[in-house]
């Protein structure tokens, strides 16, 4: 039960601080998503952000630093098992899954819907 | 030297139209629109191509409310906010008579309407098409984000009308006339927020709505109405306040088409409606018909324009304004 | 016009509306906390029906990207993002809903130039640059372990 809580609120603080900059700066949407990402890489890197993973689960891993965080573990491992080549194949392959998802429902839905005029 | 410009032979109004999308039409002048389309496609299966056929339509009839083939047309000058202007392209060709292609941002019915009301006068051309138009789809993929991204837009953000507008400006003794215009001049004062056109947009509207009065030697309440294009609620106060400090009081008699188009408040529209046919359907609606039933007789109408483009914006360069002027007189 | 720029810049500052930061982030937090919660919800419930654990963690996210594709295309996800702000942007499904919204809306420009070449036009700077910030990463790794 204290995971979900953990999950609850790392994710909700991570929201909340995005938030925070949108308002505050002038920083655009997809400006935030570059730093949350590079951040992700850089938390992972120092060791940061593993403890936070192994606390709040997908409180720290659904958040965009949680895709960074993907990118840097892959790395990490595929440096592990196979050397400096591993610093090229690692991030792809840790993230994969959900670039492809992304890509392959992504190009199902645009098929089947069209856009309309928001409120 | 002076900008003002006094039409000696001042054309008329023959015929005007207005057509708008789901939400103007939902917004308080509703019933002063001729034509909406609640899935706003108008027949078409793209935005932009739904944009030109509002352009069509509002042209077509306003032909016909002045009782006017198209072949009557000496030229239409037209324009929208499309790459390359292309909306009015498309529209145009339906005519088959002289085209211009104008772009002044949202400023662009005051610009075809003085273009139109210029060429008449000096006798080049007998009747002209004045016609603009704006579609929300078409804008929002061009200028911002997709129209299923979500995103939250900026309390001084504004919202590009989906609507067009037509005049058929001519000569004859009936029909509201054109008697003054005054062209407007690039005002930059270096605002780059592009979710505050507003703010850019009001040093060009003070610049030539104090130009006007300072050249024409009258006074705000000579006039029913002075009525700014699309400044919304930040670009409305920010106006007023500065003509204020320096010494031009109009709160009197000033209101502005992006505020009177949406109801603010239960539509959630932020600062207000934007794009050349927010003022264009405004005038062609909801203005014309209080020409027409004698509740104006003289206004000023003041549209304003950020003239950016997408690649500017991203450059970082700031986003010039400008106000273009034109009297009605009834 | 003798409008001082400086001055005007400051005034249409202070004179500008703001957004109601402290509802927009109690908002954000909420509606990231929600989806980050039910992700784990998504977590356990895999693992309850027997799924490996390394599958699961791959499975989540690529259920949540379904879900924010489906209600991008059903045309909610924008409605909700309007209430939820950045609450909705920085989970993955943020990530998701900016690669099919412009893909949807591109349709009219082609299948390959329109819904292929736009695809990535806003979630690409997140691939980009994370992929370039884990390959810098990944030398230094290697290379602190080597020495």
């Amino acid at each position: 039960m204290m995971k979900f809580l953990w999950s609850f609120l790392i994710g909700g603080l991570l929201c909340a601080a995005a938030q925070v900059l949108i308002d505050k700066t002038k920083l655009t949407p997809a400006r935030i998503l570059v730093l949350y990402v590079t951040l992700g890489v850089l938390l992972t890197a120092v060791g940061v952000y593993k403890p936070l993973v192994e606390l709040a689960g997908c409180g720290a891993t659904t958040p965009l630093t949680g895709f960074g965080y993907s990118l840097a573990e892959g790395v990490k491992n595929a440096v592990d098992e196979k050397g400096i080549i591993g610093a090229f194949t690692g991030g792809l392959t840790g993230t994969a899954g959900g670039i492809t998802a992304a890509v392959v429902f992504g190009y199902i839905i645009t098929l089947i819907f069209n856009g309309r005029p928001r409120d | 030297m002076g900008r003002l410009i006094k039409l000696e032979n001042p054309p008329r109004i023959n015929g005007y139209a207005s057509v708008v999308g789901k939400r103007e039409h939902e917004g308080p002048l509703s019933a002063d629109f001729d034509v909406h389309d609640k899935s706003e496609k108008f027949g078409m299966d793209t935005w932009e191509k739904a944009e030109s056929e509002m352009q069509r339509m509002a042209l077509n009839l306003a032909l016909s409310k002045a009782k006017l083939s198209p072949d009557a047309l000496g030229a239409i000058f037209a324009g929208d906010l499309q790459n390359q202007c292309v909306g009015s392209v498309y529209a145009s060709e339906n005519f088959h008579t002289p085209y211009f292609g104008l772009y002044g941002a949202c400023s662009t019915f005051a610009e075809s309407i003085m273009l139109s009301a210029l060429f008449v006068s000096a006798g080049y051309f007998d009747i002209c098409g004045a016609v603009t138009s704006s579609h929300f789809c078409a804008a929002e993929r061009q200028y911002r984000f997709p129209l299923e991204y979500g995103g939250q837009r900026a309390p001084t953000a504004q919202r590009t009308v989906t609507g067009a507008g037509a005049m058929v400006i001519g000569g004859g003794n009936t029909g509201v006339k054109i008697t003054e215009v005054m062209p407007g001049r690039v005002v930059d004062k270096g605002i780059n927020d592009v979710n505050n056109m507003g703010a850019a947009m009001a040093p060009a509207a003070i610049d030539t709505i104090e130009s006007y009065f300072n050249e024409s030697g009258k006074s705000p309440t000579e006039f029913d109405l002075i009525l700014t294009g699309d400044l919304g609620a930040e670009g409305h106060s920010i106006t007023l306040e500065y003509l204020q400090k320096r010494g031009l009081d109009i709160a009197a008699v000033y209101s502005d088409c992006g505020l009177m188009i949406f109801n603010r408040k239960t539509q959630d529209m932020h600062s207000g409606g934007s794009g050349c046919g927010c003022s264009a359907s405004v005038v062609c609606g909801n203005i014309m018909k209080r020409f027409e039933k004698g509740t104006l007789h003289d206004i000023l109408y003041i549209a304003t324009g950020a003239l950016m483009s997408p690649s500017s914006l991203q450059q970082g360069l700031s986003i010039p304004g400008i106000a273009h002027l034109v009297r009605l007189e009834a | 016009m003798d409008i001082n720029e400086k001055e005007y810049k400051e005034y249409c500052k202070k004179h500008a509306k703001h957004s109601p930061l402290i509802k927009d982030t109690l908002m954000a937090f909420l509606f990231g906390g929600l989806i980050c919660m039910a992700a784990e919800g998504l977590f356990e419930f895999y693992l309850y029906i027997g799924i490996a654990k390394e599958i699961v963690k791959t499975l989540v996210p690529i259920t949540l990207i379904f879900l924010s594709a489906l209600t991008t295309g059903i045309g909610i996800y924008d409605d909700l993002a309007k209430i939820a702000g950045a609450g909705t942007l920085v989970p993955i499904t943020g990530f998701a809903n900016a690669v099919v919204s412009p893909a949807i809306d591109d349709k009219s420009e082609g299948m390959i130039m329109g819904v292929g070449a736009k695809m990535f036009t806003i979630a690409g700077p997140v691939i980009v640059y994370g992929v370039l910030s884990s390959v810098i990463y990944g030398l230094i790794y290697w290379f602190v372990g080597v020495i």
